[in-house]
């Protein structure tokens, strides 16, 4: 085997942080080499510094045997390492074959674009993917996993021999996932090395060869994924035992809080009615675009729904904005935490007290004393770890910026709270974490509505399952109802007939 | 110690930036620190300063009025015809700042309902004020105007200018509803992420009508204090405004993107412009290169807020 790259002894300091203390890592030619660890391990400031954004303080970077000191991106890049990262770089208004070439376009004479050549390249990039995605297609028409694969073809045709792909599977479902892994197959034979950061650790051993795992800017281990099994990566991961996961979930008998009757919407969802219920924790199952988002943003007045009713502890509301929805007592917790959950240029303060605004002023002004005291209860509660309350958010971590958006809820102190994916994207002692809460707020008296895709969580957390299929409820499941097998055969909309394993297996995320 | 001192500079780069400024301008004329300049300048910079107190919660919601200019001029030409016509300094007053409010609610609902970008909806509100007012004027300036209406732009309490006074109570109540209200806080919270804020259960498209509102009564407190101290409404009143405007909240570090900013720094943007214009004037600058001047300090100025910006 031949080492294509060896990095020893990366240190990394930011202000008041170590990142990473004396890590060793590397890439032998055609393999896939794993990072894993919880948020704030050290990953993503490791693979900065392979990629030339940041300069280790102390460490050597070997290429091919030959000691490189990285200068910039550019310089990596040059190098032949790629990097595709969780938040894609493209040009959304560009089409596929611009944003391969851009900034390298082939031209003819008089600076004009060779269209012709550009296509005729890009389509002999993409043949060994073999997939039917037309060069001329705009980057915003095609899923995400075709943009995945588009950055993976521009890495190509930089001559990178080696690719970083930053939670690559984190956008995909289930067939994309496995069509992904059969791509990173296909570099593989042809001689391309990827270090691989994510945290699916049950994907790991479909595609991985090794595994190195960090903890607190510290490698911990660096094996052959053949010799540890989940569990094992996990306990390296937290340092400790988790043996127990997801908590023990009650079952409850409360009274009806929420009731949804006939929620239509062209085009979205058709007749969807359900219930929630006191203390109860509903899940919403299904594949990413079934709709399930869409329905909880019907109900919460974000969008415009065509008809359907909503009673809350039995009396009819009318919710026709967010307004009124919080106003009402729902809460509604997006997927994209970062991008719809938080003003980022404001303080821990001003997020958290976002939605109380309205309830805590005099004559119009703000009363600041008690929003400071129940934000700062909040904050404390939650264990966010910030310097104080008029810190900018943008300066915390990820997890603590995920805390901020919890806090911003919690403290308005709803009926009912509806997740949208609440843990994804986010390490697994986080996650724990994120489950407790969900219970606290339950046995407080809260209705939790929770949507995941993840299968084994809301199998785990939820007393009942709805399924979601082409915007219907298409499936009910008590706890301790159906297995993984069958949920996920409903939500393929296979019905309860084909729940075979071969299907739950390829869309288990 | 020498990371406070690039704090410092980051902070109260503005502030610095006037100071040495109007130190020079001591050193280069002996009238510039005397009792009547200071007041002169505080008081040319108070009426464009009014009005970059409305354009700071516009900018700081992300958006811009580029209309406030036009606003000015035709609810000066409006009261200032119905003053001649017999009106009662009460009501022209109240009239002002409705137009004032009447345009900036049309501003605010356009780009909220319609869904328009707040530089097209003003461009356009900008053109339609200004032709309004050369209709009603019909080209000729309204002049000529009671002792007491000529008090508001040219009188003085305990011998300041009144404009003074009003410019610094605007800025004081600016500050107040910023920091201290609701709406103040949306301002901000819109302009930081306004998908957020919608998701927050906050009716966002209201308060950045509201926005739209407060530049244009701003706009109209201008007029009342330009007319009366011109004792004279001009059908061009206020052209060319919006530059200086614009120019007082981004030389006072809100950002055009939104989300960061305060009135204070606006104040300091405002009486910097003045104290330019007025140096300019006083060094016998040629009109033609005191534009040329100022369009550089611009420049600077969102240069050193790109610098800001940078991460340490």
């Amino acid at each position: 085997m031949e080492t294509l790259l060896r990095m020893t002894g990366i240190s990394k300091s930011f202000p008041g942080v170590t990142a990473l203390k004396g890590v060793d890592y590397d890439l032998q030619k055609g393999e896939v080499h794993a990072l894993v660890g919880e948020n704030g391990a050290g990953k993503s400031t490791l693979m900065k510094i392979l990629a030339g954004v940041y300069r280790a303080d102390d460490g050597e970077i070997w290429l091919k045997d030959q000691r490189i000191t990285p200068t910039g991106p550019r310089s990596m890049i040059h190098a032949g390492v790629s990097v595709i990262y969780q938040e894609l770089t493209l040009v959304p208004d560009l089409s596929v074959a611009e944003n391969i070439f851009l900034g390298r376009e082939p031209q003819r004479a008089g600076g004009l674009i060779d269209w012709k050549k550009m296509w005729a390249e890009v389509e002999k990039l993409l043949e060994p993917f073999n997939l039917s995605l037309n060069p001329r297609a705009k980057i915003h028409a095609i899923g995400p996993a075709y943009q995945q694969v588009v950055e993976i073809a521009k890495a190509l045709s930089l001559k990178a021999d080696i690719i970083v792909m930053d939670e690559p599977t984190a956008p995909l479902t289930g067939g994309e996932v496995d069509k992904l892994f059969e791509i990173i197959r296909n570099l593989k034979a042809g001689g391309v090395s990827v270090a691989y950061i994510s945290h699916r650790l049950e994907e790991l051993h479909e595609v991985a060869d090794r595994v190195t795992v960090l903890r607190d800017g510290e490698r911990i281990v660096t094996s052959a994924l053949a010799d540890l099994t989940v569990d094992d990566i996990i306990r390296h991961m937290v340092g400790r035992n988790l043996t127990e996961q997801y908590p023990r979930v009650e079952d409850t008998e409360g009274e009806e809080v929420l009731r949804v009757e006939g929620l239509s919407k062209r085009g979205v969802c058709s007749d969807v009615s359900f219930s929630a219920r006191r203390g109860e924790i509903l899940g919403f199952a299904g594949l990413v675009g079934a709709g399930r988002t869409e329905i909880m943003q019907l109900l919460y007045g974000y969008r415009r729904r065509d008809s359907g009713r909503v009673f809350l502890q039995g009396r009819e509301v009318r919710i026709r904005s967010t307004r009124d929805a919080v106003r009402s007592g729902i809460a509604l917790i997006p997927e994209e935490r970062k991008k719809q959950g938080l003003v980022l240029g404001l303080s821990v303060m001003d997020n958290s007290a976002l939605t109380i605004f309205d309830l805590h002023t005099t004559f119009g002004f703000i009363r600041w004393p008690d929003i400071a005291q129940r934000v700062m209860e909040m904050v404390r509660n939650l264990g966010i770890r910030t310097p104080s309350l008029r810190q900018e958010v943008k300066n915390l971590s990820g997890g603590n910026q995920q805390k901020v958006v919890l806090s911003k809820w919690f403290v308005r102190n709803c009926d009912v709270y509806i997740f949208d994916e609440p843990t994804r994207g986010i390490d697994v002692g986080a996650k724990a974490e994120i489950y407790k809460l969900m219970q606290s707020l339950a046995r407080n008296g809260a209705s939790i509505i929770m949507i995941s895709s993840d299968l084994p969580e809301v199998m785990n957390m939820a007393n009942r399952i709805l399924v979601v299929y082409g915007g219907r409820i298409v499936k009910e499941f008590r706890r301790g109802e159906g297995t993984e097998e069958q949920v996920m055969s409903y939500a393929l909309g296979l019905g309860g007939s084909a729940a075979g394993h071969g299907i739950a297996q390829g869309a288990r995320e | 110690m020498k990371l406070d001192l690039k704090r410092m500079l980051r902070s109260y780069g503005i502030v610095i930036a006037f100071v040495i400024i109007c130190a020079a301008m001591t050193v280069m004329s002996p009238v510039f620190l005397t009792v009547t300049n200071v007041l002169n300048v505080v008081r040319q910079s108070s009426i464009f300063g009014i009005m970059a107190i409305g354009m700071t919660f516009v900018i700081l919601t992300g958006g811009i009025d580029l209309s406030v200019g036009s606003i000015l001029a035709v609810a000066g030409a409006i009261s200032a015809g119905l003053l001649k016509g017999g009106a009662g300094i009460f009501p022209i007053v109240v009239l002002a700042l409705v137009i004032g409010t009447g345009c900036g609610l049309a501003n605010g609902l356009i780009i909220t309902v319609g869904r328009i970008a707040p530089f097209v909806v003003t461009l356009g509100m900008m053109s339609i004020a200004r032709s309004l007012t050369l209709i009603y004027t019909k080209g000729y300036p309204i002049s000529g105007f009671s002792a007491t209406y000529r008090f508001i732009g040219g009188g003085d309490l305990f011998s300041i200018p009144i404009p003074i006074i009003v410019f610094l109570l605007t800025v004081v109540v600016a500050w107040l509803i910023l920091t201290q209200t609701r709406l103040g806080r949306y301002t901000y919270a819109i302009g930081g992420n306004e998908e957020t804020v919608k998701l927050s259960g906050i009716n966002a498209d209201f308060y950045k009508t509201i926005v739209y509102v407060i530049a244009g009564i701003t706009a109209g407190m201008s007029a009342l204090i330009l007319t009366s101290r011109l004792n004279s409404a001009e059908p061009v009143a206020g052209q060319g405004y919006e530059l200086d405007v614009i120019a007082a909240v981004v030389i006072g570090g809100t950002s055009l993107s939104g989300g960061r900013g305060s009135v204070w720094g606006t104040l300091v943007g405002a009486l910097l412009i003045g104290v330019i214009n007025n140096g300019m004037n006083l060094l016998g600058i040629s009109p033609y290169f005191q534009l040329l001047v100022k369009g550089l300090i611009i420049i600077g100025a969102v240069l050193l807020d790109r610098l800001r910006q940078e991460p340490v």
